[in-house]
């Protein structure tokens, strides 16, 4: 189930009534100016009033997100947007409520909270600026970092192991989970779409460069040079083709994805892995093609795209469901009734 | 032997068994048909602090203790007058508790070797058969037997029917007070209504100990203590957090807001929470939340959303809440921070009552945070304690932490419960329109320094909050050094104004000028006003407040300590009030602390008096 909110009488506005009065104070060349502008251009064709809006962040660099979008919005503290937007939907179900995070946010001090966020399933969108490194504080290895990052605070390399951020939501019974890059507006504004019309909370993952603390982080799946070789864009119904000119695929062989050389005779994209996001064991195998930096024969691609999405039940509207049952059953609540209680005496 | 009837002002009893032996429903029952019988009355549970503590061993003791008169009753009494012991542990345990020459119900089979060794008495010591309470009127019966013999015929299996022991007691207690059966008969009948066989049971046990009493000659005296005089009215019996969660809901309904309920379960503030989920049908939303951070930031959500925002903790749990509240209070937004005190500090005491986290309450955070605190004084004054904390939230447009205690939460006492009509009113004002020409200004003050309340959804005053430093009313960001001063003295102001329009402190008792003025907080009321009253019966000089606005302090405080020679502030801590009254006052007043987990007697108190006016 795919909907959008739509208010038709609700006047329509444009990019530019997104965008407040206050300054944009991100590092020059920061990929969150890409985002914050394929944001702006996509509200407002989502046919929510703008009022209905709310973006809700945390701390971090992304989370000054919301200071720049001229919807509702709070920047509440570390790790928290989650938490504070879960108690939002559920009393606000008719709002569209967007959380703003970082690696830092939703995965290190926020980690519980984002992971309950995902099993309750509320009818929110997440948009996890995932930059490899905490910028803010100018610098350290992050929960996303690699093995061996050389940080400020890990000289000698970062002897954490990190996240993988989809096996992570995938654990956790996320209904929707996504994937795309700040450099590529196009893919973006798409994934912006998928992710707000799912009926349910939406996790997309935006790779996020980082120019001044972990520049060109992701740059083999942005740069021409490396992109097609690295990136693979997945897309529903479609087979699981990249590469130069589209030559190579991905075929299952038993659990274990396979690389196919499409130019070589007797192989065709028939044969190939047909992308379905609902299929959840796929969509797991597909979550472990992480494995950018030891580069061997069975090197994959690393996906983006949508995952996985799954239809369940919102939060919210279980939530309301028990109220207007209580309702049914009992009759609307009566404050004298509840305040005499059940035995009562008269003292003359 | 002829049986006598004996008319007693005030009884105490001591309801005391293994976890199992089913006490806590044993006294709620004695109490409710004291209740509506119309005795005064105050009582206070004492459960293990192990859910599953090892049978007959004296940490799984379970206990509840009953105060009931034909007086006015202040606490759930000092010393009991009479103790049912259903083991040989749950005596032991409660021996220090029981007056000399009290009345001992002891279950005989509760004391066999097994329970005897459990309860860790020396090797042949049997206190019920050695002698060693010959001070004390010991009624000995063996319960088990009495009531399996009562279920000589009963289906049921011999586990069922000796779980119904209790109402074997249970029906003698109230043939030896003279009670009526009527409220336990219709209790019974509606718990067991789907179970016939366990219904009739019961009820035969419970007529078995009544008739016990009647026809043995195992008690020869019985005691007749008449309805209290009490103000006119209709009067039910409530519980603190019980008067908590109902108090939540009738200011939800008086403001017109939904109320969201965000929390995590702990010790003693989990009830509120059982409380409220039955009532979805007036729109409350309680929400479980992953942990104590997530559960105070959803509210601040819902509250952002428009609701009634609470969320409740113990002191472990309201310190992890500490940063939230920060945020809460930068936000300007209204909610009520509940904490259930219990014995700390870390996991401390769970189950056990104190009160110290006035502290925590008033300065448990980082950076210049003030926020309003009210504490409740009774069991039922926890109702209009959270009623008042959440109208002063909304329409001062700020968090207000309410602080109860472990003492109140399970205590009991009738109360002369209000019309939802008599409530005062809780206005809320929600922003419609921009109030600065073309612009909306979130932080615009108005009389009370109270931001207005702009709801998402709300066209045309979109606005952005959060937890830097804003600017004093743009509420954008600013570093500037004068603008922050500027916010740091707003917002202490705004709290401070809120005495503007809180009632003055009042007097309890005695004189408005004097010798000793004996100034207690929260739940420490009960035992002063009995100590008072005691103290004044006996010609002592002495007058008793007790204050409910802990933050900002009732403007004439000082006015009141300073008619007095001598203050004296008894805590349920090491003397957090007593620092604050002397160094916002500059008297020197005493302190009587205590800090064991339990709350004040009324004779604690008096000592301290007499010490002090015999100087
Ligand atoms: S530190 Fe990095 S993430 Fe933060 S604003 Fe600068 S470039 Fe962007």
């Amino acid at each position: 189930m795919e909907t959008t909110t739509q208010n038709p009488e609700s006047p329509k506005f444009t990019s530019k009534d997104l965008v407040t009065d206050q300054e944009v104070r991100w590092c020059p060349g920061c990929g969150d100016y890409s985002i914050l502008k394929q944001v702006q251009t996509v509200v407002p064709e989502l046919g929510i009033p703008r009022e209905n809006i709310v973006f809700i962040s945390g701390i971090g660099c992304s989370s000054r997100f919301p200071y720049y979008m001229e919807t509702y919005g709070m920047h509440s503290i570390h790790g928290r947007a989650t938490a504070v937007a879960s108690g939002l939907k559920a009393s606000r179900p008719d709002l569209s409520v967007w959380i703003v995070t970082g690696d830092g946010d939703s995965m290190s001090i926020g980690g519980n909270h984002f992971i309950h966020l995902l099993r309750r399933n509320f009818n929110v969108n997440i948009l996890l600026f995932n930059n490899e490194i905490y910028g803010l504080t100018k610098g350290q290895y992050s929960p996303t970092s690699e093995e061996g990052k050389v940080t400020k605070s890990t000289p000698m390399g970062s002897i954490d192991h990190p996240f993988n951020p989809f096996a992570l939501a995938m654990g956790a019974e996320g209904s929707f989970i996504a994937r795309s890059m700040d450099r590529d507006p196009v893919h973006l504004k798409e994934m912006l779409r998928r992710t707000n019309s799912h009926q349910g909370t939406s996790f997309l993952e935006i790779y996020q460069n980082c120019n001044v603390f972990n520049d060109g982080a992701f740059e083999i799946f942005t740069e021409k040079s490396s992109k097609k070789e690295e990136a693979i864009f997945v897309e529903n119904g479609m087979p699981l083709i990249y590469g130069q000119d589209g030559t190579k695929g991905i075929k299952l062989d038993g659990f274990h994805p396979k690389i196919v050389d499409l130019t070589v005779e007797g192989n065709s994209a028939n044969d190939l892995w047909i992308h379905d996001e609902s299929d959840r064991v796929k969509a797991g195998i597909l979550s472990r093609f992480f494995d950018r930096h030891e580069k061997g024969v069975d090197h994959l691609p690393r996906p983006f795209g949508v995952f996985y999405k799954e239809d369940r039940k919102c939060y919210e509207e279980a939530m309301n469901d028990q109220v207007v049952e209580a309702i049914a059953k009992k009759g609307a609540g009566n404050l004298d009734k509840l305040l005499q209680g059940r035995e009562i005496w008269e003292i003359h | 032997m002829e049986q006598r009837n004996q008319v007693l002002d005030n009884v105490i009893i001591k309801f005391a068994g293994d976890s199992g032996d089913g006490m806590q429903l044993t006294g709620t029952q004695f109490t409710n048909t004291a209740a509506l019988f119309g005795n005064d009355l105050s009582t206070f549970p004492d459960f293990p602090a192990e859910i599953r503590a090892p049978q007959g061993t004296i940490p799984g003791v379970s206990g509840y203790q009953l105060h009931f008169g034909s007086v006015n009753i202040f606490t759930p009494g000092d010393e009991c007058d009479v103790l049912v012991a259903m083991n040989a542990a749950a005596l032991k345990a409660n021996m220090r508790h029981l007056k000399k020459g009290g009345t001992i119900i002891a279950n005989s089979d509760g004391f066999d070797h097994k329970n005897l060794r459990l309860a860790n008495y020396t090797d042949g010591a049997n206190p019920i058969v050695d002698g060693t309470l010959d001070s004390y009127h010991l009624i000995t019966i063996d319960v088990t037997k009495m009531t399996r013999a009562a279920l000589a015929e009963s289906t049921l299996g011999i586990k069922e029917i000796d779980r119904a022991k209790n109402m074997f007691v249970l029906g003698f207690l109230y043939w030896m007070y003279n009670r009526n059966m009527d409220f336990t008969f219709k209790f019974l009948t509606e718990k067991f209504s789907k179970k016939q066989d366990i219904l009739d049971a019961n009820l035969k046990v419970l007529q078995a100990g009544y008739n016990y009493g009647d026809t043995t000659e195992t008690a020869t005296t019985r005691f007749t203590v008449n309805p209290a005089q009490m103000p006119p009215g209709v009067y039910r019996n409530i519980m603190g957090n019980q008067a908590a969660a109902i108090g939540l809901v009738a200011a939800s309904q008086k403001s017109g807001l939904e109320l969201f309920y965000g929390t995590y379960p702990i010790t003693p503030a989990t009830d509120i929470l059982h409380e409220l989920a039955k009532y979805k049908n007036f729109g409350v939303k309680t929400f479980q939340a992953e942990d104590e951070i997530a559960a105070i930031c959803a509210t601040i959500g819902a509250s952002f959303g428009g609701k009634l925002a609470v969320t409740a903790s113990s002191g472990p749990g309201i310190a992890l809440k500490a940063e939230a509240m920060g945020l809460a209070l930068m936000l300007e937004l209204p909610l009520v921070i509940i904490n259930v005190q219990r014995g700390g500090p870390s996991t401390g005491l769970p189950t056990k009552t104190e009160q110290s986290d006035l502290f925590q309450a008033l300065y448990g955070r980082n950076g210049e945070a003030p926020i309003p605190v009210i504490a409740s004084m009774s069991p039922a004054d926890c109702f209009h304690a959270v009623y008042e904390a959440c109208r002063l939230a909304i329409e001062f447009m700020t968090p207000v932490i309410f602080l109860s205690d472990g003492f109140l939460a399970n205590g009991s006492e009738p109360w002369r419960f209000p019309k939802a009509d008599d409530l005062t009113p809780i206005t809320t004002k929600f922003a419609t329109e921009k109030n600065d020409g073309e612009r909306y200004l979130p932080y615009k003050r108005d009389e009370k320094l109270a931001r207005p309340w702009a709801l998402p959804g709300t066209a045309g005053l979109e606005h952005r909050i959060g937890g830097l430093e804003k600017q004093h009313e743009t509420g954008n960001i600013s570093y500037d050094p004068e603008n922050h001063e500027f916010m740091v003295k707003m917002r202490a102001a705004k709290v401070a104004r809120i005495a503007d329009f809180t009632p003055p402190q009042k007097l309890d008792s005695g004189n408005e000028k004097g010798k000793l003025l004996i100034l207690g907080w929260g739940s420490t009321y009960g035992p002063i006003k009995g100590a008072v009253r005691d103290a004044r019966e006996k010609g002592y000089d002495v007058s008793h407040a007790q204050v409910r606005y802990m933050n900002p302090l009732p403007k004439n405080l000082g006015e009141i300590l300073y008619s007095f020679d001598q203050v004296l502030i008894p805590e349920m801590n090491t003397g957090q009030l007593l620092s604050i009254i002397r160094d916002k006052y500059m008297i020197p007043a005493i302190g009587l602390n205590k800090v064991k987990g339990m709350p004040f007697s009324s004779s604690e108190i008096l000592v301290k008096i007499e010490e002090l006016q015999k100087k």
